[in-house]
C-alpha cells in the first residue's frame, strides 16, 4: 500500500464521491495520519478516553455541517484535529494558551522552512 | 491573535498540538508512527474477506459469526480498537443491508481498517439514510425493487459489517480465493460480490 501520494483525495467532497479500490490512500496528507497518531497514542496512554474524543468529533463534525449546508469544503480530518485540540485543552493537558504561543512561534519560523501550504 | 491562530495551516497545528505533547512527555512520535502504519499497512479490508470466505464455506463458523460478530471475528486474531460490539449482517437475496455512521465515522477498524472517504463525508451520511436504492445505484448497485433494503447505523455501541451473498459458480473456489473476491464496499454493503 502506497502513502505520501497525491493530495487529490483531501476535497473528495461532493454528492457521491465515488467508491474507490481496498488500495484508496487512508491518509491524504502527512498532517492528517499525524492527527490520527496522535489521537490513537493519547489514548493508548491513557491520557484521553476514546468515548470523550467521540463525542467531541460529532460536536465538531454537525457544527461545521451546520455552518456549511453546501458541503463545500469539507475536510474530516481538520473536523479531527478540532476536536482533538478543544478536548486536549478542556481536559487540562495542554493549556489552550501553550497551544497557542507553541503554534507562534511555529508560524514565526524563518521563510523557506518547508511546511506546505495546499 | 486567537483568531489567526485558529485559521493557520492544520500541518502546523498539528505539529504545534504533537510538539508539546511530546515535550512534555505525554507522546512519544515512535508511538505515533507505529499506529500510522499498522492502519496504512496491516490493517485493512483483507482482514474483513478473510472472515466472509470462512463464514461462506464453514456453516457452523457462519452462525457464530451471526450470533455473536465479535467473538467469531476474534476467533481469526482481528480484535482491537473500534472492533468491540461487532454485528454480522447477512444479505439474502430479499434483504440488502447497508451501514452508515450517520453522527461521525464509527466503523469496524480490525476488520476493514479505517473508513474510506465517501463513508465519512456528508453526503453519504445523509443521503444513504433518505435514500438508500438511489445512493446504492450511484454506487452502481442497482437493486430490484422487490429487493428491501436496511440501512444499519453503527455507533460506538454496536458496529456492523455485511456478510454479501456468496456468488454463483463460486462452488469449487477455495476459501482464499473466495477471500480475493470479497470488496470493502461488499462488507459496508454498498456493493455485491460478483465472479470476475
Amino acid at each position: 500500500m502506497s502513502h505520501g501520494g497525491p493530495s487529490y483525495l483531501l476535497d473528495s467532497a461532493g454528492p457521491a464521491a465515488p467508491p474507490r479500490d481496498n488500495g484508496e490512500l487512508v491518509f491524504a496528507a502527512p498532517w492528517e495520519s499525524q492527527a490520527f497518531g496522535v489521537a490513537l497514542a493519547l489514548h493508548d496512554a491513557g491520557r484521553i478516553d476514546w468515548e470523550d474524543f467521540r463525542q467531541s468529533l460529532i460536536r465538531e463534525i454537525a457544527d461545521w455541517e451546520a455552518a456549511h449546508p453546501s458541503g463545500e469544503g469539507w475536510s474530516y480530518y481538520e473536523c479531527w484535529l478540532r476536536s482533538l485540540e478543544r478536548l486536549v485543552s478542556g481536559t487540562g493537558l495542554v493549556a489552550a494558551d501553550d497551544l497557542r504561543a507553541r503554534r507562534d512561534e511555529l508560524a514565526a519560523r524563518p521563510a523557506g522552512h518547508d511546511h506546505r501550504h495546499d | 491573535m486567537t483568531s489567526a491562530s485558529e485559521h493557520l495551516d492544520p500541518a502546523l497545528r498539528v505539529e504545534a498540538l504533537a510538539s508539546l505533547l511530546i515535550d512534555r512527555g505525554l507522546l512519544d512520535q515512535a508511538t505515533i508512527e507505529t499506529f500510522v502504519k499498522t492502519y496504512e499497512q496491516s490493517v485493512g479490508p483483507m482482514n474483513g474477506a478473510k472472515v466472509v470466505a470462512k463464514a461462506w464455506t464453514d456453516p457452523e463458523y457462519r452462525a457464530r459469526l451471526l450470533a455473536d460478530g465479535t467473538a467469531a471475528i476474534g476467533e481469526l486474531g482481528f480484535k482491537g480498537p473500534q472492533g468491540e460490539h461487532m454485528v454480522v449482517l447477512e444479505n439474502t437475496p430479499a434483504v440488502h443491508h447497508v451501514v452508515v455512521c450517520t453522527l461521525c465515522s464509527c466503523y469496524p477498524w480490525p476488520v476493514l481498517g479505517l473508513p474510506p472517504n465517501w463513508y465519512k463525508d456528508p453526503a453519504y451520511r445523509s443521503r444513504v439514510v433518505r435514500e438508500p436504492r438511489q445512493v446504492l445505484r450511484e454506487f452502481g448497485l442497482d437493486l430490484d425493487d422487490g429487493v428491501e433494503i436496511r440501512v444499519h447505523d453503527s455507533s460506538s455501541e454496536v458496529r456492523y459489517m455485511v456478510l454479501p451473498e456468496r456468488p454463483a459458480g463460486t462452488e469449487h473456489y477455495s476459501e482464499a480465493e473466495l477471500a480475493a473476491l470479497v470488496s470493502r464496499d461488499a462488507m459496508v454493503g454498498v456493493a455485491n460480490v460478483a465472479v470476475p
